[in-house]
C-alpha cells in the first residue's frame, strides 16, 4: 500500500491543470479503510484524500472495489446486510462513520447518482422536489417551485421538460432520465457528489451531455465518478485513482495516469492488457 | 375387444412403430453419404405418430358417433307412434332393447317389434365392432408403412414432431378453457330454467330471501331476493378485508423490507401454512373459539354479539386470506426495483420514509391488485361462513348479528332431498352464477392491474 502525499499530489495537478477548479482543502478524508461483506474482505485498507470541488475518478477492473469505495463514502453500504467498515472516514473533519452521526443528514451532503437512471415513478416535479420536501428546505411552495426549476437548470434539463413537470420522470429518455436524477441529487444542495457509473446505461450522445454537465457543477461541488471508460476518467477528471483487488495501486493527475503511469499495474489496465 | 385392449394394443403398436422407424432411419442413414435431417428418435416417434394419431382420432370419432347412428337406424324399425318420443323415454327404450339384445332379464314381456329391434341393434353394434377395429387397423398399419417408406435423409421429422407437439399443448390447455366455458354453460342453462319459473327482477331487486320448500306444493314458490345474501356476502367480505389487508400488507412490508434473511425464511413458510389449513378447520375454530370469545366481550363492553356472526365469520375469513395478501403483496414489493430504494435512501429519507414515499406507490398498483384477488377468494368462501355465521338471511346492517351469504344458501338448497326440477334447487344455479359473474369480474379487473404494473419495471 503506497501512502499518498497530498502535497505532492496537489502539486502536481496545479503544474498540470492550472485551471483547475479544485482547491488544496481536503474534503474527504479516507484513513487505512477495509470494507468487508460476511467474511469477504472488498476494500484492503485504502487511504485517500479527496479535495474540495475537484473530480476524481475511480478506475479499475471489475471487482476492483471501486463502487464499494465510492458507496461507503455515504454510508450507502450500511443498507448491505453482512457489510461492515474498519478505518476512518472523514468529511470535513468529521468522522462519517461515528456512531452518533446522523446518516440522512450525512446523505442530504454526500449526494449519490447511480448507475442506471432511477427515477421515482413520479412526475418530474415531484423527483427533485423528494429531497428538499424530506429535509424541509422550502417553507413555502413557491420556494420550492424555484429549488425544481433551479436544480432542473443547473441539470441542462430545464429547457427539456419545463412543460411538462407533471409528466412521470419515468416517461423521459435514458439520458434525461440520468439528468433528472442528477438535478434531484443537487436539489438538497449536497457539497459532494458520488456517481456511479453514471453513463454505462447511456448512448454516447447521453454521455457527452452528461460529461459537460460534470464539468459544469465542479464549480460548485466536489465529484467523485466511479467509471468504466477510461477516456471518460481522461476527459471529465483532474486526478484519477486506479483500484485493483481491493487496494488502491495509484492516483494521480489524470494526465499522469494516463501517460506516465508510475505503477505497472496500471499501465497494463490503461493499455488494455487486461479488465 | 373392449375399448381399453383396443387403446391397449394401439399403444403397443405405436411401440414397435417407434422401433421400426428407429432402425429404419438408421439403414437409411448407413446407405446415403449425406447426413440425416435429425436423429433417428425424432424418425421413430415420427413413425409412431402416422400410426397413431389417425386411428386415434377415429377411434375416438366413431365412439362419438356410433350410438347416435345406431340408434337412428334401429328407431327407423320402430312402429310409426315411437317416433315422437322425448330424450329421456328415447334413452329408456335404447337401454331396455339393449337389455334385450344382451340377454338380460328385463320387466315385462318383450313385445314383438322390441325383439326385432333389439336384435338390429345386437347385429349394428357387432358389425360396428369389427368395422372399427378393421378401419383402425388398416389406418394404424398404413400410417406406420407410409411414414416409415417416407423416411430420407432430407425428411424433417424433427420440425414435423416438434408441430405435433405443439398441437398437444394446444389442445391441453384447451381443455382448462373447455372446462370454464363447459361450467358456465350448465351453469347458464339451469339458471335459465329458474327464470322460468321466478321474475329475474324479483331475484335480482328482491329484498326477501324465503324459498319454501317444494314439499308444500307448487302453489307458491316463496321470495328469491337475492340482496340480503348479497349483502351479507359483502359485509363479511369487508370484515374479512379490514382483517386481512392492514395485517397482511404490513406483514409483507415487514417481510419484504425489514426482516432478515434467517428470520423471512423461517416465517414466510409458517405464513403461508395458514392458507393450507382447510377452511373446515377454520369454521370450526370460528365456531368453538373465536365466536364465543366475541361474545363473551361483547358481554364485557355492553354489546349485543352472537356467537355466530358476521363479526366471527369475517373474522376468521380475514385471518386465513392473510396469507394471500401478505405472500401476494411481499413478491410485489420486492419487484420494486431496489435502485430506487438506493436513490431514495441516497437522497437522505429514512428507510420507512422510503418505503411510504417511493416503494409502496410504485408497488401500489401490484397490492391493489393483490387486495383483489383476496377479495375474490373471501366472496367465494363457504365452509367458514356455513359453520360462524349463523344462517338468517335477512337485510341488516349490524355486523353482530347472523347472516347468510351466496354461497352458504347454494349450499342449503342443494343439500338434503331436493327435486332438481323445483325453483327451489334451481336457484342455486342462478345464485352460483351471479357469485361467478362477480368474482370472474374482480379477478378480471385484478389481473389487469398486476399485469399493468409488471410491463412497468420489465
Amino acid at each position: 500500500m503506497k501512502m499518498v502525499d497530498p502535497e505532492v499530489m496537489v502539486q502536481h495537478r496545479d503544474d498540470r491543470q492550472s485551471q483547475s477548479p479544485a482547491s488544496q482543502t481536503v474534503k474527504i478524508s479516507a484513513r487505512d479503510v477495509k470494507i468487508y461483506y460476511g467474511d469477504t474482505q472488498a476494500i484492503k485498507g485504502i487511504d485517500l484524500d479527496i479535495m474540495e470541488n475537484e473530480v476524481i475518478s475511480f478506475i479499475g477492473p471489475s471487482g476492483c472495489g471501486k463502487s464499494t469505495f465510492l458507496r461507503a463514502l455515504n454510508r450507502m453500504n450500511d443498507t448491505i446486510e453482512g457489510s461492515r467498515l474498519e478505518g476512518t472516514v472523514t468529511l470535513d473533519g468529521e468522522d462519517i462513520y461515528d456512531p452518533s452521526l446522523d446518516v440522512v443528514l450525512l446523505r442530504a451532503k454526500v449526494g449519490m447518482v447511480f448507475q442506471k437512471p432511477n427515477p421515482f415513478p413520479k412526475s418530474i416535479y415531484d423527483n427533485i422536489a423528494y429531497g428538499p420536501r424530506l429535509h424541509g428546505l422550502a417553507k413555502r411552495k413557491y420556494d420550492l417551485d424555484e429549488i425544481v426549476e433551479t436544480s432542473l437548470r443547473k441539470a441542462g434539463l430545464w429547457e427539456e421538460v419545463k412543460d411538462r413537470l407533471d409528466k412521470p420522470g419515468t416517461g423521459l429518455s435514458g439520458g434525461q432520465q440520468q439528468r433528472l436524477c442528477i438535478a434531484r441529487a443537487i436539489a438538497v444542495s449536497p457539497e459532494v457528489i458520488l456517481m456511479d457509473e453514471p453513463c454505462s446505461a447511456l448512448d454516447p450522445i447521453a454521455t457527452a451531455k452528461i460529461e459537460e454537465l460534470i464539468d459544469e457543477l465542479t464549480e460548485s461541488y466536489t465529484i467523485v465518478i466511479v467509471t468504466h471508460s477510461m477516456q471518460q476518467a481522461a476527459r471529465v477528471s483532474h486526478r484519477t485513482a486506479y483500484f485493483h483487488l481491493g487496494e488502491l495501486v495509484e492516483v494521480n493527475d489524470t494526465e499522469t495516469v494516463f501517460t506516465k503511469p508510475e505503477n505497472e499495474l496500471t499501465e497494463a489496465y490503461i493499455t488494455g492488457r487486461f479488465g | 375387444m373392449d375399448n381399453m385392449t383396443l387403446i391397449v394394443l394401439l399403444l403397443i403398436l405405436m411401440g414397435v412403430a417407434y422401433q421400426l422407424g428407429l432402425t429404419r432411419s438408421r439403414a437409411v442413414a448407413s446407405n446415403t453419404t449425406g447426413r440425416m435431417n435429425s436423429r433417428p428418435g425424432y424418425y421413430g416417434w415420427l413413425v409412431a405418430l402416422w400410426c397413431g394419431l389417425p386411428a386415434l382420432l377415429v377411434f375416438v370419432l366413431w365412439t362419438l358417433l356410433e350410438p347416435a347412428v345406431i340408434r337412428s337406424v334401429v328407431f327407423s324399425q320402430l312402429p310409426p307412434e315411437m317416433s315422437n318420443l322425448s330424450s329421456q323415454q328415447v334413452g329408456n327404450l335404447m337401454q331396455r332393447l339393449g337389455d334385450i339384445a344382451s340377454g338380460y332379464g328385463v320387466s315385462g314381456e318383450p313385445a314383438p317389434y322390441e325383439v326385432a329391434a333389439a336384435e338390429t341393434l345386437a347385429r349394428l353394434r357387432g358389425i360396428g365392432e369389427l368395422a372399427k377395429i378393421a378401419v383402425m387397423a388398416s389406418l394404424a398399419l398404413g400410417g406406420l408403412f407410409i411414414a416409415r417408406g417416407r423416411i430420407r435423409p432430407q425428411l424433417r421429422a424433427r420440425n414435423h414432431v416438434e408441430k405435433v407437439v405443439n398441437v398437444g399443448l394446444l389442445l391441453c390447455s384447451g381443455v382448462a378453457i373447455l372446462t370454464t366455458v363447459g361450467i358456465v354453460f350448465s351453469m347458464f342453462g339451469e339458471a335459465m330454467r329458474f327464470f322460468s319459473f321466478v321474475n329475474p327482477l324479483d331475484f335480482f331487486f328482491g329484498l326477501n330471501w324465503n324459498p319454501r320448500f317444494s314439499s308444500t306444493g307448487h302453489s307458491s314458490y316463496g321470495d328469491f331476493g337475492l340482496l340480503p345474501l348479497l349483502w351479507g356476502t359483502l359485509m363479511i367480505s369487508i370484515i374479512a378485508l379490514l382483517v386481512a389487508v392492514p395485517v397482511g400488507l404490513m406483514t409483507a412490508i415487514y417481510m419484504s423490507e425489514y426482516a432478515p434473511s434467517w428470520l423471512r425464511s423461517f416465517a414466510k413458510p409458517v405464513i403461508e401454512v395458514l392458507a393450507g389449513i382447510p377452511t373446515i378447520v377454520y369454521g370450526v375454530f370460528a365456531l368453538m373459539v373465536v365466536g364465543p370469545f366475541f361474545s363473551s366481550v361483547g358481554d364485557l363492553v355492553g354489546i349485543q354479539i352472537r356467537s355466530t356472526s358476521a363479526l366471527t365469520a369475517g373474522f376468521v375469513m380475514g385471518v386465513m386470506i392473510i396469507p394471500f395478501v401478505s405472500s401476494l403483496s411481499d413478491d410485489i414489493i420486492s419487484q420494486v426495483p431496489q435502485s430506487l430504494r438506493d436513490g431514495s435512501l441516497g437522497m437522505g429519507a429514512t428507510k420507512s420514509e422510503t418505503i411510504r414515499q417511493v416503494v409502496l406507490p410504485a408497488a401500489l398498483p401490484g397490492i391493489v391488485g393483490a387486495f383483489l384477488l383476496a377479495a375474490s377468494r373471501a366472496i367465494g368462501e363457504t365452509m367458514i361462513v356455513v359453520l360462524a355465521a349463523g344462517n338468517s338471511p335477512v337485510l341488516h346492517a349490524n355486523p353482530f348479528e347472523a347472516v347468510s351469504t351466496v354461497t352458504v344458501t347454494i349450499v342449503n338448497q342443494l343439500t338434503g332431498d331436493t327435486d332438481f326440477a323445483s325453483p327451489q334447487s334451481l336457484v342455486a344455479f342462478a345464485l352460483g352464477l351471479t357469485l361467478f359473474v362477480i368474482t370472474l369480474g374482480l379477478n378480471v379487473v385484478a389481473l389487469y392491474i398486476v399485469r399493468k404494473y409488471r410491463e412497468q419495471y420489465d
